[in-house]
C-alpha cells in the first residue's frame, strides 16, 4: 500500500517536473489567438471598427471586448471565416461601423494640392508620398483604400476611386449551375 | 533510324479536322484599313508605349519597349501613321481592353532600318536583350518570352533541345503549312537555337497525322548537313503538343510536380517560333506577323499569314464565313477561348481562328452530377484527379483543390471531353486557379500593409523617443553649463544658501536666466556665422553707408532697452 503510494507520488512528481520544464522550454509568446485573427483582418488599417488599427482590434476580439462583425472592409467573407475561426455564429455586418464598399485607392487632385502634409501624416501605411509646399502624390500599390486621408485634407482634393478590373487581375466566373425545374 | 519513343498517361482521340485546312497553301492577307496592336500581348511586364498619335511609324518599328522582367517588346506591323494610343477590345474571354496602338498603313508597307546580329559571334546576353527587342515570344499559345528560355542551364549545356511541331489540337494547322513551306529556314532558327543553349541533340517531334511536313524537315536536315538533329514523327493523341507530354513521349523523362524540364537538361520550342528567330537573328526582323489558321464554319478553311493586329474579321472574310456563324474562338475546340466580338485583333498568341456556329459547336448538354466513374482521371495527362479536384473547386475549398495539385493542370480539356456527365471540369479549374490567383494577390498586399503599418508606429515611436532623448541631453548639458558658469563667476546665494525651500526659487530663477542668456548669446553667434560675405569688394560709397548703418546699430545696442524688474 505504502509502497504503490511512494510509487504514484514519485511519478507524479516526475511528470510534474516534466511539464514545467516543458511549459517553459516551449513558452509560446503572445497570443497566437490575435495573430489567427490579425491574419483574417484586411488590414486597411482603417479604424472603422473604433481600435486604432487591424491588431489592436484582433487583440479586441480575441478579449472579448469587441464584437466579429465590426470590420467593413473584411465584408460579409471576413466575418465568416472570424466566426469559423472562434467558433461563433455568424452575424451581419454592424451598421454603426459603416457598409461594405469596391476596394479602392486615393488619387490626389495635383492642381489642386497645396502640400501640408496632413494627409502624410493620416496614412497609416506611409503610402503618401510627398513634403510641405511640394506636390503630394499616392503610392497606389501601397493604397490600402482606408480613407484615413480624405477627411483631414484642407482643400478636399482626395478623391476616393474603386479599382476597376483588368486583365491581370480578372478572374473567371463561377461555372453556371443549370438547375432543373422540377416536373 | 528508330527511335524508342515512351508514352504519356491518358489522352484522347478527338476527329482531328485538319486536313479541310490543309489543302492550299499559306496565303497572304491583304493590308486592313486599322491595324489595333496590344501592347500586352505575352506574359510578363505591359510594354510601355513609345510612339504618340500622328507619329509616322515604318514597318518593324518597335512601338511598345519591353518593361520589368519576362516583358518583350512589340513592332508596327506595317508603315503608317499612328492614330490612337488607347485602350481597345483583346481577344481574351473577359471583353477587357488593354492600352492598344491604332495604325492606320499608308499602304507602302516600307521597312525601317533595322539591326542585324551575327549570333555566332555575340555575346549570349546581347543576343538575349536582341531577341527581346525584336519581341520573339512562343508562338505555341503560351506567349512566353523566348530569350527567356534560351539561357543553358545550370551546366552550361543542354542534352536535349526539343521543337514543338506536334500540334495536336483539332481544326489547328499552322505549324502543319509552315514545316512543309519553310522548314529550311525554320531548321536554321532551330541551329541558333542550338548555338544558344549549346544543346547536344535536337528533336523536332511531328505528330504521324503530318507526314508531308514530317517528309519536308527531315529533307531539310538532310540537304543542311547538320548531325544530331533528328525530326521524330509521334503517335496521334491528343495531347502530345504539351511541353511536358512531348518531352515525356521523345526523351522519356517525366517532368515532376514543382520542377522545370530544365532541370533535367530539356528546353523546349514551338516550331514557329524557331522560324520567328531565324528571321528575327538573319534579317533583323521582329515578330510582325505569323501563320494563322482559319478554320470550322467557313467555306475555304485556309492558313494565312498575317499581321499582328489585323482584326480577325477581316481576315476571316477571306475564307467566306458561312452565315450562322455566331462566334470566334481562338485556338482550337479543346483549350481555346471565345472571343466577346468579331473585330478583335490578331495577337501572338492567335494560333488559330476557329468559327462557330451552333451547328458545328451545338451548346453542351446540361450538366449532371458526378458520378465519380474515374473517366477523367484516365484520361488526364498530367495524372490528376480532376473529379476530386472538381469536387473542392465547385465547393469553393481551394485549399483542398491545391493539394491536388491543380496548378499542375495544363487545362487541355481532356477530361471535360470524357465526362459522361457533360462537366465542364477545365471551367470549375481555371475558376478556381484565378480565385487563389486573387487571394493570394489580396494577401500579399495586406501583409505588405500590416508590415507598413508596424514600421509607420515603430518610426513613430522612435522619432518620439529620440525627440525626448535629444532635448533631455541639451537641457542638461545647458544646465551643466549654467552651473559652471555660477560657480566660477560670482558666488551665488542660491550655492551659500541655507537648505530650506525658500531660497531655492531664486536659485531656480536664476538658472531660468542664465538658460535664457545663454540660449540668447548662441542665437547671436549663430547669427554673427551666417552674416553675409558679400561686403567684400565695395566701392567707397556703399563703404560708407555701411559704416554709417554699424555705428547706427553699436549705438542701439549699447543702450539695450531695459529689461522688466
Amino acid at each position: 500500500m505504502l509502497t504503490a503510494l511512494l510509487v504514484m507520488t514519485a511519478v507524479a512528481l516526475v511528470l510534474g517536473a516534466l511539464l514545467g520544464y516543458a511549459s517553459l522550454k516551449f513558452k509560446v509568446e503572445g497570443d497566437p489567438l490575435v495573430e489567427k485573427i490579425d491574419a483574417i483582418l484586411p488590414q486597411t488599417q482603417c479604424g472603422q471598427c473604433g481600435f486604432p488599427g487591424c491588431r489592436p482590434y484582433a487583440t479586441a476580439i480575441a478579449s472579448g471586448e469587441a464584437d466579429i462583425n465590426q470590420c467593413p472592409p473584411g465584408g460579409e467573407e471576413g466575418i465568416r471565416k472570424l466566426a469559423d475561426l472562434l467558433g461563433r455564429e455568424f452575424k451581419s455586418l454592424s451598421e454603426e461601423h459603416g457598409v461594405e464598399k469596391p476596394k479602392s485607392v486615393a488619387v490626389i487632385d495635383e492642381n489642386t494640392c497645396i502640400g501640408c502634409t496632413l494627409c502624410i501624416q493620416a496614412c497609416p501605411v506611409d503610402a503618401i508620398v510627398g513634403a510641405a509646399k511640394q506636390l503630394h502624390t499616392v503610392v497606389a500599390g501601397e493604397c490600402t483604400g482606408c480613407e484615413l486621408c480624405v477627411a483631414p485634407c484642407p482643400v478636399d482634393c482626395i478623391a476616393m476611386e474603386p479599382i476597376t478590373e483588368t486583365v491581370d487581375t480578372w478572374k473567371w466566373r463561377y461555372p453556371v449551375i443549370q438547375i432543373k425545374q422540377a416536373a | 533510324m528508330l527511335r524508342k519513343l515512351f508514352k504519356f498517361h491518358g489522352g484522347v482521340k478527338p476527329q482531328t479536322h485538319k486536313a479541310e485546312s490543309t489543302t492550299q497553301p499559306i496565303a497572304r492577307v491583304p493590308l486592313p484599313e486599322r491595324l489595333v496592336i496590344p501592347l500586352h500581348q505575352a506574359v510578363g511586364g505591359h510594354p510601355r508605349p513609345l510612339v504618340a498619335p500622328g507619329d509616322k511609324v515604318f514597318k518593324g518599328q518597335r512601338i511598345g519597349g519591353a518593361d520589368g522582367s519576362l516583358s518583350s517588346a512589340v513592332h508596327a506591323s506595317t508603315s503608317g501613321i499612328v492614330r490612337d494610343v488607347a485602350p481597345a477590345l483583346m481577344p481574351h474571354t473577359s471583353g477587357l481592353t488593354t492600352l492598344s496602338v491604332i495604325i492606320e498603313p499608308d499602304g507602302e508597307d516600307r521597312w525601317g532600318e533595322l539591326d542585324k546580329v551575327n549570333y555566332r559571334t555575340t555575346p549570349p546576353d546581347e543576343l538575349r536583350d536582341f531577341l527581346r527587342d525584336a519581341g520573339v515570344v512562343g508562338l505555341g499559345g503560351a506567349v512566353f518570352p523566348s530569350y527567356a528560355k534560351l539561357k543553358p542551364g545550370k551546366e552550361g549545356r543542354l542534352k536535349t533541345l526539343v521543337i514543338n511541331g506536334a500540334e495536336c489540337e483539332p481544326f489547328i494547322t499552322c505549324d502543319d503549312l509552315l514545316m512543309r513551306e519553310r522548314a529550311d529556314d525554320m531548321l536554321k532558327g532551330i541551329v541558333a537555337m542550338r548555338h544558344m543553349l549549346q544543346a547536344e541533340e535536337v528533336l523536332i517531334g511531328i505528330e504521324d497525322n503530318k507526314p508531308e511536313a514530317v517528309a519536308a524537315v527531315q529533307a531539310a536536315i538532310a540537304a543542311s548537313g547538320q548531325s544530331g538533329i533528328q525530326a521524330v514523327a509521334i503517335p496521334t493523341r491528343y495531347p502530345a503538343g504539351g511541353a511536358k507530354q512531348l518531352i515525356r513521349v521523345l526523351t522519356g523523362i517525366e517532368v515532376p510536380h514543382g520542377r522545370r524540364s530544365t532541370d533535367f537538361g530539356v528546353q523546349c520550342f514551338n516550331v514557329g517560333t524557331a522560324y520567328s528567330i531565324y528571321e528575327a537573328l538573319e534579317f533583323g526582323r521582329p515578330l510582325i506577323s505569323r501563320v494563322v489558321t482559319v478554320a470550322g464554319n467557313v467555306d475555304q478553311p485556309r492558313n494565312y499569314e498575317v499581321l499582328i493586329g489585323t482584326p480577325m474579321d477581316h481576315v476571316v472574310r477571306l475564307s467566306g464565313a458561312r452565315p450562322d456563324t455566331d462566334r470566334y474562338i481562338m485556338g482550337g475546340p479543346m483549350m481555346g477561348v471565345r472571343l466577346p466580338a468579331f473585330d478583335v485583333p490578331v495577337v501572338k498568341a492567335t494560333n488559330c481562328i476557329l468559327v462557330g456556329s451552333p451547328a458545328l459547336f451545338p451548346p453542351p448538354p446540361p450538366e449532371m452530377p458526378c458520378i465519380r466513374c474515374g473517366e477523367c482521371a484516365k484520361a488526364c495527362p498530367a495524372d490528376l484527379a480532376p473529379f476530386e479536384m472538381y469536387w473542392f473547386s465547385r465547393s469553393k475549398n481551394f485549399g483542398k483543390a491545391q493539394e491536388y495539385h491543380l496548378f499542375d493542370c495544363i487545362e487541355c480539356g481532356c477530361c471535360s471531353f470524357v465526362c459522361p456527365s457533360h462537366i465542364p471540369l477545365v471551367d470549375y479549374f481555371r475558376f478556381s486557379k484565378s480565385e487563389i490567383w486573387a487571394r493570394e494577390r489580396d494577401k500579399s498586399s495586406s501583409d505588405a500593409a500590416r508590415d507598413r503599418f508596424e514600421f509607420k508606429n515603430f518610426r513613430q515611436e522612435r522619432e518620439k523617443q529620440e525627440k525626448a532623448e535629444k532635448l533631455a541631453a541639451k537641457a542638461a548639458a545647458t544646465r551643466e553649463k549654467v552651473a559652471a558658469d555660477n560657480q566660477a563667476g560670482t558666488a551665488s546665494p542660491a550655492a551659500e544658501a541655507p537648505d530650506t525651500a525658500k531660497p531655492a526659487a531664486p536659485s531656480a530663477e536664476d538658472t531660468k536666466r542664465a538658460l535664457i542668456a545663454a540660449a540668447m548669446e548662441k542665437a547671436r553667434q549663430q547669427k554673427a556665422q551666417v552674416a553675409p560675405k558679400n561686403t567684400e569688394q565695395l566701392s567707397a560709397e556703399t563703404q560708407a553707408d555701411i559704416d554709417a548703418i554699424e555705428a547706427r546699430r553699436a549705438a542701439s545696442a549699447a543702450t539695450p532697452p531695459t529689461p522688466d524688474a
